[in-house]
């Protein structure tokens, strides 16, 4: 356990997260391991986990029936995939592929969620973490939707 | 001032559109000295003239290197020209990079798109004298894999060991490994001396105001980040008054500006 | 043809557009910095030059010799006559081809032709054209270009052989050919086709007696008195004899006056010619609080008015055309089929055309708000952080010849909140 909440305070997203509540938190995770090419979970899954990449890289993907798989965003180290498990009804919206060897820490997202209803200072803190890398995503969202490259602009 | 007349020597297709062409001088005159982040006026007879990059090493006088992407009329032409076809050029124009003035910084190449080619004088300065700088990060966003610029030269550049380079993509196939994502978002990541650092963006204008914005959001202050400004050109010097950004001319106070005089210009519409 | 880097600049550092208050200063003499700039051009004195010779009176018959004294010294003499309903500039062959006993009556939108009850030789304002047409030619040939044996050859016309004079410019005008100076000859890169045709002109300048009705050098500061940057100075003094103060401003000028009938001006004379002025300066069609227009504008980029205008503007450009510091040129290319020769010729643009900032893809500023903005922005704001001084001499013209009237110093009230009874107040 100690080993874990070690872990987590190390991650970026996590830093500076008080020890009682890395504690809590610590209480959900889990070390996972993902080869080159695996799957971390496909799209219409339900989002039970969130990863905080340790190491390696995730590539955000959705299919599409002509030009197959396209690659729109991807997760490295520090950083975390997973953000639907905060909205319901909690279903991914695309995959989530290792393109090379990824260690991460899984976070159980119902096991966050009910400590975070039990305990809203910590459901707070959680959110104050997660809030601005949904923020982010969302810029750098529109400025890849502006297609800024294509001669028009 | 008139073109001047200069010989294709060599003629590289980067992607579909985008070329490279060497040139060299049809007079016996040597070719004119430039600095990083000029550009030319390059004449196609008959056809017309547009403003093109110099793409080339600045330390190397024997040859001029131009970057260019077919838009319109006058740089289709420029793109199909082949060796032993002549044009007119005129310049070098405009203000550079401050390249020579970054010794005992760390220094962050923020390239988007074709803005590679006119930074590119400037990564050969700063490989070519690595010494004299801190950390040199070089980052590279572009469309997809495909439309990477440079792709050779990229990964032999990857290949050294003493500077960072990273580059991503806006989306990509399954085959990509690399990072996918905008540019900007490879910013907050950096590990620099902010307050001895100094910044060169180019590439489309959106691209450089976030840039800019997210290198400030890191530490640096907007008057160590520099842009390149893109405006219509006919003159090149400053007379026709069409390349106008509020009261900057971009063909003589420009391209090259500085983030803190354009920022709030460049968040306003139609200026 | 340039060899060797062109001069490598540091991109220049601009003032803060927010807090304003860096712009340079701009020194109401405006050839002070001229001098300092390397050109070529012939340097004036400030003010009539008493070792230049005192004033002096001429009648009709002086006028008329010194007309044809220029004619002699083969200077293609260039001054105001009648013609189209207007009074344009146009070649001078004698006194009779001036507009004599002709007024103007000018306001938004609005020019017409009256008689007068006098005879007088210069009783109007500004027309429709400027002096600008002659050094600054409308259209020009830059070069031909032929391909031969190397490749490509370029060569180029050789300059005018005809030199220039021009008979009765206004002070208003005269700031304006300094304006321009100071665009294609102070600046890193020097326009030899301006160059050419402004060096050797001869500036024959008149004071006005009469406000026109669009007229506002008094709020630009640039008239209605002619301080410097001319040859010779007329006023027109109807008051008993028609005769004419001529006040000395160079060599060339006290040679000219030399050669030509005239006596010495007398405490009448020179009392007229005061009042005359002082008539001018109290009737001035429009106002404009000049001092910190640049930062007014600047920090309202974004005010309601510039959509307001935007709905009377119709692109038009006549603002541009008339307007005597507007500079703007555009190229083109043409080919001779017969031949095989290219040729790329300069010609007059404007700001307000839909392709003048046009980019791959689209036009910078695409709506018709965004181009009177930047019209009205770069003559009245960006003009002193690129050339040290206002663009707008007070002349009028873009007010009566907007088909539309709208009027330049009203666009400045409206943005500073103020009421036209304020602005009169001021000056």
């Amino acid at each position: 356990m100690q080993g874990l909440e070690r872990i987590l305070g190390e991650h970026r997203l996590f830093a500076g997260l008080g020890q009682q509540f890395l504690e809590l938190a610590a209480g959900c995770a889990k070390n996972v391991r993902f080869d080159p090419d695996e799957y971390l979970f496909h799209a219409d899954d339900p989002a039970d986990w969130i990863y905080l990449v340790r190491h390696g890289r995730v590539a955000l993907e959705v299919t599409t029936p002509h030009q197959g798989a396209i690659r729109f965003e991807t997760v490295g180290e520090g950083e975390v995939v997973g953000l639907t498990w905060l909205l319901p009804p909690y279903r991914w919206g695309y995959d989530a592929r290792a393109t090379e060897l990824t260690r991460a820490l899984a976070l159980d997202a119902r096991c966050l969620r009910d400590k975070c209803e039990a305990d809203h200072d910590l459901g707070y803190e959680i959110l104050k973490r997660f809030l601005p890398v949904l923020v982010q995503r969302l810029r750098a969202t529109r400025l890849q939707m502006l297609d800024v490259y294509s001669p028009g602009r | 001032m008139l073109p001047r007349p200069v010989r294709v020597r060599k003629r590289t297709r980067d992607l579909p559109g985008t070329v490279t062409l060497e040139l060299e001088p049809t007079d016996g005159m040597p070719l004119p000295s430039y600095a990083p982040g000029q550009f030319t006026m390059l004449y196609v007879f008959g056809v017309g003239e547009i403003p093109v990059s110099i793409s080339g090493d600045a330390s190397d006088g024997s040859r001029l290197v131009q970057t260019i992407r077919s838009v319109g009329a006058v740089s289709e032409a420029v793109t199909k020209l082949l060796p032993n076809d002549v044009l007119g050029l005129r310049g070098p124009f405009g203000t550079a990079w401050p390249t020579s003035e970054l010794a005992g910084q760390d220094v962050v190449v923020v390239a988007g798109g074709l803005g590679l080619a006119p930074l590119r004088p400037s990564i050969y300065h700063l490989l070519a004298n690595r010494e004299q700088f801190g950390k040199v990060v070089l980052l590279y966003g572009t469309r997809s894999p495909d439309e990477i610029l440079y792709r050779r030269q990229l990964e032999t550049w990857r290949k050294r060991l003493d500077i960072q380079l990273e580059v991503t993509v806006d989306h990509a196939g399954a085959d990509w490994r690399g990072h996918v994502g905008v540019v900007t978002k490879l910013i907050p990541r950096l590990s620099i001396d902010v307050q001895h650092a100094t910044a060169l963006v180019c590439g489309p204008e959106i691209m450089m105001r976030f840039g800019a914005a997210a290198l400030c959001d890191l530490g640096l202050p907007e008057q160590s980040v520099w842009l390149s400004l893109e405006r219509n050109m006919k003159c090149a010097v400053g007379l026709c008054g069409h390349c106008q950004f509020a009261g900057l001319f971009a063909c003589k106070d420009g391209a090259v500006v500085r983030y803190d005089q354009v920022r709030r210009l460049l968040a306003m519409t139609e200026i | 043809m340039a060899i060797g880097c062109s001069h490598i600049r540091r991109p220049r550092a601009l003032s803060q557009i927010k807090d304003g208050s860096g712009f340079r200063g701009h020194s109401r003499d405006m050839y002070e910095d001229t001098k300092s700039a390397g050109s070529a051009r012939r340097e004036p004195e400030p003010g009539p030059d008493p070792r230049h010779g005192s004033p002096a009176v001429i009648g009709l018959d002086g006028l008329a010799a010194l007309i044809a004294a220029l004619r002699a010294q083969n200077f293609r003499l260039l001054g105001p006559t009648r013609r189209d309903d207007a009074i344009v500039y146009d070649d001078i062959g004698s006194i009779d081809d001036l507009p004599a006993g002709w007024t103007d009556e000018q306001d938004g939108g609005h020019y017409r032709l009256r008689r007068r009850d006098d005879e007088a030789l210069f009783g109007y304002a500004v027309g429709p054209h400027a002096w600008k047409r002659f050094l600054h030619p409308p259209l020009l040939t830059l070069f031909r270009a032929e391909r031969d044996a190397g490749g490509m050859r370029v060569t180029t016309d050789p300059p005018p052989p005809e030199r220039l004079a021009f008979l009765a410019v206004r002070s208003c005008e005269l700031h304006a050919i300094a304006i321009q100076d100071r665009v294609f000859l102070g600046g890193p890169h020097v326009d030899p086709h301006y160059q050419a045709r402004r060096d050797s002109a001869f500036i024959v300048a008149v004071n006005c007696g009469q406000a026109g009705g669009t007229c506002f050098c008094v709020s630009m500061d640039t008239g209605p008195r002619a301080r410097s940057g001319y040859d010779l100075a007329l006023t027109e003094l109807l008051d008993g004899e028609h005769r004419f103060l001529l006040e000395i401003g160079s060599e060339r000028g006290a040679a000219l006056l030399a050669e030509i009938p005239h006596r010495d001006a007398t405490p009448t004379d020179l009392a007229q010619s005061d009042a005359a002025a002082a008539h001018a300066a109290a009737n001035m069609g429009r106002a404009m609080q000049a001092d910190g227009v640049r930062d007014l504008l600047l920090n309202n980029l974004q005010h309601k008015r510039w959509d307001e205008v935007a709905a009377r503007c119709l692109s038009c450009g006549n603002c541009t055309q008339v307007c005597p510091t507007c500079f703007c040129t555009s190229v083109s290319d043409h080919n001779d089929l017969a031949t095989g020769a290219a040729e790329r010729t300069r010609r007059w643009d404007s700001c307000f055309t839909m392709d003048f900032s046009y980019i791959h893809g689209g036009s910078v500023r695409a709506s018709p708000k965004s181009r009177y903005r930047q019209w009205m922005t770069h003559k009245l704001a960006n003009w002193f952080d690129q050339f040290g001084t206002s663009g707008c001499v007070g002349c009028g013209r873009c007010i009566t010849w907007c088909p539309v009237g709208i009027d330049i110093t009203e666009e400045v009230r409206a943005i500073s909140g103020d009421t036209p009874e304020d602005a009169h107040a001021r000056t």
